[in-house]
């Protein structure tokens, strides 16, 4: 028997039942995670990232609700567990880190409170074994004289620093799979570089998988294994990150992938996507890109269906990118 | 923190100089309080030899730097009525009117805290609206009305409370208390809720708008996403910070229930310094009121420090700043 792999998200939908209507911010996205992998989860602001993120740590708030699909964590589903099974599993097994490191740490708890609730909160141990712990992990993160730092407060730290410590806490209990949602963005570049350098090691060393939400390719080219690119609270393409971003299949992922600056493009006019993200709340029927779409066509219309157009190589789109079109 | 103290007490004085120049103006005006007092037969002789008795005769510089100079030693003037030191009718009436407010702030804390925080984690249930539109009337209700239908229901229909006075009293550090006794408890009962009325829609909404803001923040998500129970994100991580603004104001409204448990003082006939100043003032006693006047400004002065320093003990942010 084969071991499952750590994460297998199947058509998952997740639904917001607003007075306006229902936001559609997560429709039909199913992607996996192995043990040890690194999968980017790539797209424009509102895409939907996010909302994947928190479905499947089970964090979606009314009026937000999981319609439909599956969460395999190690075979298991996780939208039929209940309430206290997912408290066990979250910040135990499946651990999250935040974008905004200013506000993920409780302003007014100091940092070892807030790390050693979260040891005991999963293990029984002492409260002497709990701050140890604590403490080693401030230092596995690069946090100098940790000792000391376990008696600060948030605001005495860097946000780079803050980070850290939110890194360190969802390393506590070594998990087998962490949700990074956007944890760089909001840091300098060297920072950035650091941070990623040392998730890469994590993620190779311990076998824990790692979902990476940006909106950055260039980060993602770095530390990936696998992209799946959102749109419209859809995966419009998904398969091995340098395939993807040579030759993209879907023409949103070639539009961003000319968004991004390069140096081998240096001089040119960075390239736009056209348009706008359409409101989730009426989407078009058929492809959700078709209005910004140079390669659109009647057939468009029609809800294109997720498809292998070369092996390991999934797009939604009719009208794919399967002529050798360089992407750089 | 030394440093802070000391900041403080200086801005504290300066606060109380302006305030004595005022309040002695503001008093000056209202009044002629010889017509009152001296007796409309008293011939010229005896009126002049009654003003300069009172000191009434300097021009109103010399009268302040008078009651200044006596006031620097602890003398607020001698009241025109009761021919006692105004400092110490104020002071004997003070143990009623603390008790009576600090029971008032005790209930609304008591009270508003639990409602709020329910109010604010379940928005929408039924408990939250009545509790909700409970609130309003708490705001909106007059006292002295509530006061009236209060002694009406539980002291005259149901006879189950006192609806007068103190009651029994026991003497602490010289002063008497009502709440160290059964009978007193009784009778602080209904007035304190009373004055609480105001304050616990106070606090049932500042502490639900806090709860509602604080659980949207990233940081109780992440409380959330650490696998903590939901009574722990509840009681530690939302709770602590909504503790803060609600301190603060039930805090600052310390100082104005007391100065202001004037009605509910007249309507329970609860003999402290409220009806006092009433009192006082219905017969001009000039120094009474301005060492009423002079006792609330300090009061006042006191309680926003004492506020100051809790504030920071609960918040971090605070405090670091206070020790640079
Ligand atoms: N509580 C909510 N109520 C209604 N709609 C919501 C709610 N939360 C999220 N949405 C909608 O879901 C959509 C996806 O949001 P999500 O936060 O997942 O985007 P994202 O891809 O993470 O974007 P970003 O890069 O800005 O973080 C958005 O259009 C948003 O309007
Ligand atoms: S399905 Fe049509 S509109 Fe949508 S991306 Fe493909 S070509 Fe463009
Ligand atoms: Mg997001």
């Amino acid at each position: 028997m084969t071991t499952p792999p750590t994460l297998e998200v199947r058509n998952l939908r997740t639904h917001f039942f607003t007075r306006a209507g229902v936001v559609k911010a997560v429709d039909d996205v199913s992607f996996t995670v192995d043990r040890g992998k690194v999968l980017g989860l790539v797209g424009e602001s509102g895409s939907g990232k996010s909302v994947t993120g928190f479905s499947i740590i089970g964090l979606v708030d009314p009026p937000g609700r999981i319609v439909e699909g599956q969460i395999l964590f190690q075979g298991r589903d996780l939208t039929k567990l209940s309430e206290e099974e997912m408290r066990d599993l979250r910040g135990n097994r499946i651990a999250m880190i935040f974008q905004d490191p200013m506000m993920t740490l409780n302003p007014v708890l100091r940092i070892d409170t807030q790390m050693i609730e979260t040891v005991l909160a999963h293990q029984k141990v002492s409260r002497e074994e709990a701050r140890q712990r604590a403490r080693d992990a401030l230092g596995q993160v690069g946090i100098p004289s940790p000792d000391e730092r376990l008696k600060a407060y948030p605001h005495q730290f860097s946000g780079g620093m803050r980070q850290r410590v939110a890194i360190a806490i969802a390393l506590l209990h070594k998990p087998d799979l962490i949700i990074a949602d956007e944890p760089t963005t909001a840091l300098d570049v060297t920072i950035q570089g650091q941070i990623l350098a040392e998730a890469q090691k994590l993620c190779a060393e311990s076998g824990t998988a790692l979902i990476w939400i940006t909106h950055d390719l260039s980060v993602v080219a770095g530390l990936a294994d696998d992209i799946a690119v959102m749109y419209a609270g859809k995966v419009v393409e998904e398969g091995p990150v340098a395939e993807v971003l040579d030759a993209p299949l879907h023409p949103y992922t070639l539009g961003l992938i000319g968004s991004v600056p390069s140096r081998n493009r240096r001089g040119e006019p960075l390239r736009q996507i056209p348009g706008m993200t359409p409101s989730l709340l009426n989407l078009p029927a058929g492809c959700a890109f078709r209005s910004r779409c140079p390669r659109a066509e009647p057939r468009c219309a029609e809800p294109p269906p997720m498809a292998e157009y070369r092996p390991g190589r999934f797009a939604r789109c009719i009208h794919p990118h399967l002529e050798e079109v360089a992407a750089a | 923190m030394t440093v802070f103290l000391l900041r403080r007490l200086l801005q504290a004085i300066g606060v109380v100089f302006a305030m004595s120049v005022l309040v002695f103006i503001g008093v000056y005006a209202i009044g002629d309080p010889v017509e009152i007092l001296i007796s409309p037969d008293a011939d010229q002789i005896e009126r002049e030899r009654a003003i300069e008795a009172l000191g009434l005769n300097l021009p109103l510089w010399r009268q302040y730097l008078v009651f200044l100079g006596n006031a620097l030693q602890g003398d607020l003037g001698r009241s025109f009525v009761f021919n006692e030191p105004a400092l110490q009718l104020i002071l004997q009436r003070m143990p009623a009117t603390l008790e009576l407010a600090f029971g008032a702030m005790f209930i609304a804390i008591l009270l508003g805290l639990p409602l709020g925080l329910y109010a604010g984690l379940r928005p929408n249930s039924i408990g939250s609206k009545v509790i909700m539109a409970g609130s309003i009337l708490g705001f909106s209700l007059p006292t002295f009305w509530v006061g009236l239908m209060l002694i009406m229901v539980f002291a005259v229909q149901l006879g189950w409370l006192p609806s007068t006075g103190r009651g029994e009293t026991v003497e602490v550090l010289g002063m008497r208390w009502s709440f160290l006794t059964w009978n007193g408890l009784q009778h602080l009962l209904m007035p304190a809720f009373n004055l609480a009325l105001f304050k616990i829609s106070l606090v049932i909404r500042l502490t639900r708008a806090g709860v509602r803001e604080t659980v949207l923040m990233d940081y109780v998500k992440f409380a959330r996403a650490k696998g903590l129970s939901p009574s722990r994100v509840t009681f530690v991580h939302v709770f602590k910070n909504i503790l803060i603004p609600v301190v603060t104001v039930v805090g600052l409204e310390l100082g104005s229930t007391i100065a202001f448990s004037v009605v509910t003082e007249s309507v329970f006939a609860w003999p402290g310094m409220g009806k006092l100043i009433i009192d006082s003032i219905n017969v001009l006693d000039r120094p009474v009121i301005v060492a009423y006047l002079m006792m609330i400004v300090l009061m006042f002065i006191t309680i926003n420090l004492i506020v100051d320093v809790t504030y920071s003990v609960l918040d971090p942010r605070v405090r670091l700043e206070s020790k640079a």
